[in-house]
């Protein structure tokens, strides 16, 4: 990309608003001691950002500052200083990252280190390498660290036992270390209120998501996605920022539909869309603007993702966090979100974005290091192909482990991708807007 | 006529081999009705499969000779290798017999292959079989005592017969015997272990995955008999713990290979389900209630469970080292496996606190070279020998 084409892109209202939002709270984490702000380091999914807020708390997610140092070019010596200091080349890259960060003084974006969390909340759902993160993190930090352990949805379904397990553990175990750590009391009736502002901008986000129900596409649900879903899945969730962020992106889409236009790329607005797919598993990150410009070049927009429920899903069975059961709602929101859920269930979800979103197909990023999402990819692509009659496609990258991003081996695939879809719609499959 | 070591091991060698299970499947056929349960490691309470009148079989992979040719359709290549052999003996139908299959709660890989079941096998029973992260008795034991009442109502339906209190403590004495002979067997092992090769050791404790328990506690006891009586040379070599096989089991030349090395392993976490519970469970009372209590409050550490409190973390494997009278420790865990690598790291460090020398490598259940494995376990053992503080 030219760096006059750079220079053209305009910001909208949405992004310069969730670029603030980001910043601030970055601020409010790198001056937490100094501003008297406790901070609870925590995860994507699982996230109790309401239970947090309740506490006066501030969110710090591993992650996201995994994903962070990846889009920025620096996972990859980080790391490498994990590995050399004895974790495996074999586990997940997202906690190498994050104690190579530690090792280069936990540097947050805006240049200032991080504070040491007063509290690491274990949200352990979906994801079994996600225990032992934060007991290598304890390991570091020496704070207290609460468990709340989140039984698997193994059979498509969430029993009472589940249910009152995680409730149970909220009560006697989350609630009471978050009182300790924060000095404040929990107060249920505020807990309710941002739960309350949380399915406001669940609505709005699921709205945005259904979009790319039109043809063309105002959105692309994947690499645009991880946008959207940014403020929701992170530190934001029940926040008065998050509804009106929500509000100004729904705004935004609503005029793009009105005026026929697709979605918007880091090369503006993507002209003409020749492909609609599903994509199941991660982005990778070290080379993401690379990775979506594989997409974009050909016409490809992608209408629905696994990626974008990882941290909750609200389309699919319509959950929606309820003030009036709010410890209830939190644990059917851990034990809902997208690799919490038993394979034919993630089958099942996919298959239908394909129905319902019109797609050409399913294509599959399977994460190298993340077992959670890629153990069965396999199978479960062969099933929704089966049951949609649409091509699917298989790559491999990593999330933020530079040395598994191959560029030319992904382009030479999803090139061929598409040719398969050009061959099954001249063998009478259904053809995106032009 | 008394039973030699020879003819145990080999009888355990015949089964180890059987990749079609010829012994399960003769007892399913003995009694018309029969049922076999499979599960995978780490740990199910085998007691109530028992209780049930059916066959607990314990799968693990399939070992270092079977060809994987479906299998790998179905994983890529960062992936362990014990869900594709598993698949493989599925697909091969090596496991048509089996009526239902547990996937207990140890790792993602473990926990998506009950999905990957649930779509391949439709009219099997599956069940992924979640155990607590939290070990109190009001929040996780009230949680495990739920699942499996679920589960004992699931092989309720499947045999169509209700599984009494009384049979689940009849199985619970049954199991508790079992324990006390497995670790009578590793306790002559650490005390004697020239007496009680590991390899040995290791086919008596997989002779426990296929056959009855009755029949297997009395193969232990027989195999405690017959060793105890055997004169076999004491060699001059190191004792080690062995950490991170309770999953993916390595081929059994590596751990000949380990010992052929001069390291004797005078403790291991193979087939973990053998040992789990530390303690008896109570024989009376409600069953369900007490299995989970002997869970929550008698169970072994492993990389598959939290570990509440951050000053213990590890620590039991220090004192599997002090009460072993071991010298070091080998990390071996299969490739790609996350609960053991993850783990390591910090196990390491308090090995290192400890002044507890160890060494780390991987392996595949298929791992053909083992001549790495023997120089660098060797090189171990000599370090030991020649520049321990002990020696």
């Amino acid at each position: 990309m030219s760096a006059e084409a750079k220079s053209e892109v305009i910001k909208e209202p949405s992004m310069l608003k969730q670029k603030e939002m980001i910043a601030n709270n970055y601020d409010k984490l790198t001056s937490a001691h100094e501003l008297g702000i406790k901070t609870a380091s925590t995860f994507v999914p699982g996230n109790l950002n309401e239970l947090i807020m309740c506490f006066d708390m501030a969110n710090n997610l591993p992650e996201i500052n995994a994903i962070q140092n990846g889009m920025r070019k620096k996972s990859g010596g980080m790391i490498m200083d994990a590995e050399r200091s004895g974790h495996s080349e074999d586990v997940c890259t997202y906690v190498k990252a994050d104690i190579g960060m530690m090792s280069k003084g936990n540097i947050a974006p805006n240049g200032k280190p991080m504070p040491a969390p007063d509290v690491l909340l274990l949200s352990y759902t979906g994801c079994f390498t996600f225990m032992k993160w934060f007991e290598l993190l304890r390991e570091e930090y020496k704070c207290p660290t609460t468990m709340l352990h989140v039984p698997y949805e193994a059979d498509g379904k969430i029993t009472p036992n589940m249910r009152d397990y995680v409730v149970k553990q909220l009560k006697e175990e989350v609630i009471p270390t978050l009182e300790q750590a924060s000095g404040v009391k929990f107060d249920i009736d505020r807990l309710r209120e941002y739960l309350r502002n949380s399915a406001k901008a669940e609505d709005d986000l699921v709205w945005v998501l259904e979009s790319a129900k039109n043809k063309p596409s105002p959105v692309d649900c994947y690499f645009g996605g991880v946008y959207y879903i940014g403020p929701i899945f992170t530190a934001f969730r029940g926040t008065e920022d998050a509804i009106e962020y929500y509000q100004l992106l729904r705004k935004e889409v609503e005029e793009r539909i009105a005026a026929g236009k697709g979605p918007i790329t880091p090369e503006g607005e993507m002209k003409e869309e020749k492909y609609r797919l599903v994509v199941e598993g991660p982005p990778n990150w070290t080379s993401f603007r690379d990775f979506w410009k594989m997409f974009y070049d050909e016409g490809a927009v992608v209408v629905s993702s696994s990626y974008t429920k990882v941290g909750g899903v609200y389309d699919y069975d319509g959950f929606r966090h309820d003030p009036d059961n709010p410890l209830e709602s939190l644990a059917d929101y851990c034990l809902g979100c997208y690799t919490n859920r038993n394979l034919p269930t993630r089958v099942d979800m996919l298959a239908r974005y394909i129905e319902e979103y019109e797609a050409d197909g399913l294509l599959i990023n399977s994460i190298k290091s993340c077992n959670s999402f890629s153990a069965g990819q396999l199978m479960m692509m062969r099933e929704v192909e089966e049951r949609t009659g649409k091509p699917a496609a298989f790559i491999e990258t990593d999330l933020v482990d530079p040395r598994y991003f191959s560029a030319a081996n992904v382009k030479n695939r999803l090139e061929s991708y598409f040719q398969m879809v050009d061959q099954k719609r001249k063998g009478g499959g259904s053809a995106a807007a032009a | 006529m008394a039973k030699t070591v020879q003819e145990i091991t080999d009888r355990c060698q015949v089964l180890f081999d059987d990749i079609d299970f010829t012994e399960s499947r003769k007892w399913k056929e003995a009694e018309p009705g029969r049922k076999v349960i499979g599960y995978m490691p780490v740990y199910v309470p085998r007691e109530i499969i028992h209780a049930a009148g059916m066959l607990p079989l314990g799968i693990l992979g399939g070992g270092a000779d079977m060809e994987v040719i479906h299998g790998d359709a179905y994983y890529q290549s960062y992936i362990c290798r014990i869900p594709r052999s598993t698949i493989e003996l599925a697909v091969t139908k090596r496991l048509d017999f089996v009526d239902g299959m547990l996937f207990p709660s140890i790792c993602d890989v473990i926990r998506n292959l009950s999905g990957i079941w649930q779509m391949m096998f439709k009219d099997k029973y599956v069940r992924y079989f979640d155990v607590p992260q939290n070990f109190k008795d009001g929040i996780g034991g009230t949680f495990y005592a739920n699942e499996m009442r679920e589960f004992r109502e699931g092989l309720e339906r499947l045999s169509g017969r209700k599984i009494t209190d009384e049979a689940i403590n009849n199985s619970i004495a049954v199991f508790n015997e079992n324990r006390r002979m497995v670790n009578e067997v590793y306790d002559f092992r650490s005390e004697t272990p020239w007496k009680a090769p590991s390899w040995e050791v290791y086919l008596l404790m997989r002779a426990g995955m296929v056959l009855p328990v009755e029949e297997h506690t009395q193969m232990m006891q027989d195999y405690l008999d017959a060793a105890k009586a055997e004169d076999r040379p004491l060699r001059d070599n190191c004792r080690i713990v062995l950490n991170g096989s309770f999953c993916e089991q390595p081929p059994l030349n590596m751990v000949k290979s380990i010992e052929m090395a001069g390291c004797y392993v005078v403790d291991d976490d193979f087939m973990l389900v053998n040992r789990w519970l530390l303690e008896d469970v109570p024989t009376s009372g409600d069953p369900i209630a007490n299995l989970a209590t002997a869970f929550i409050h008698h169970s072994e550490d492993t990389a598959a469970k939290y570990e509440p409190d951050g000053e213990k973390k590890g620590r039991w494997l220090v004192q599997k080292v002090k009460d072993r009278r071991a010298e070091g420790v080998i990390f071996a865990a299969p490739s790609f496996c996350d609960p053991a690598l993850l783990d390591r790291p910090m196990l390491a460090g308090r090995l290192k606190e400890a002044g507890v020398p160890y060494i780390s490598f991987k392996y595949a259940e298929n791992s053909g070279q083992m001549q790495p494995i023997r120089e660098q376990a060797g090189t171990f053992a000599d370090s030991i020998k020649l520049w321990s503080e002990a020696s």
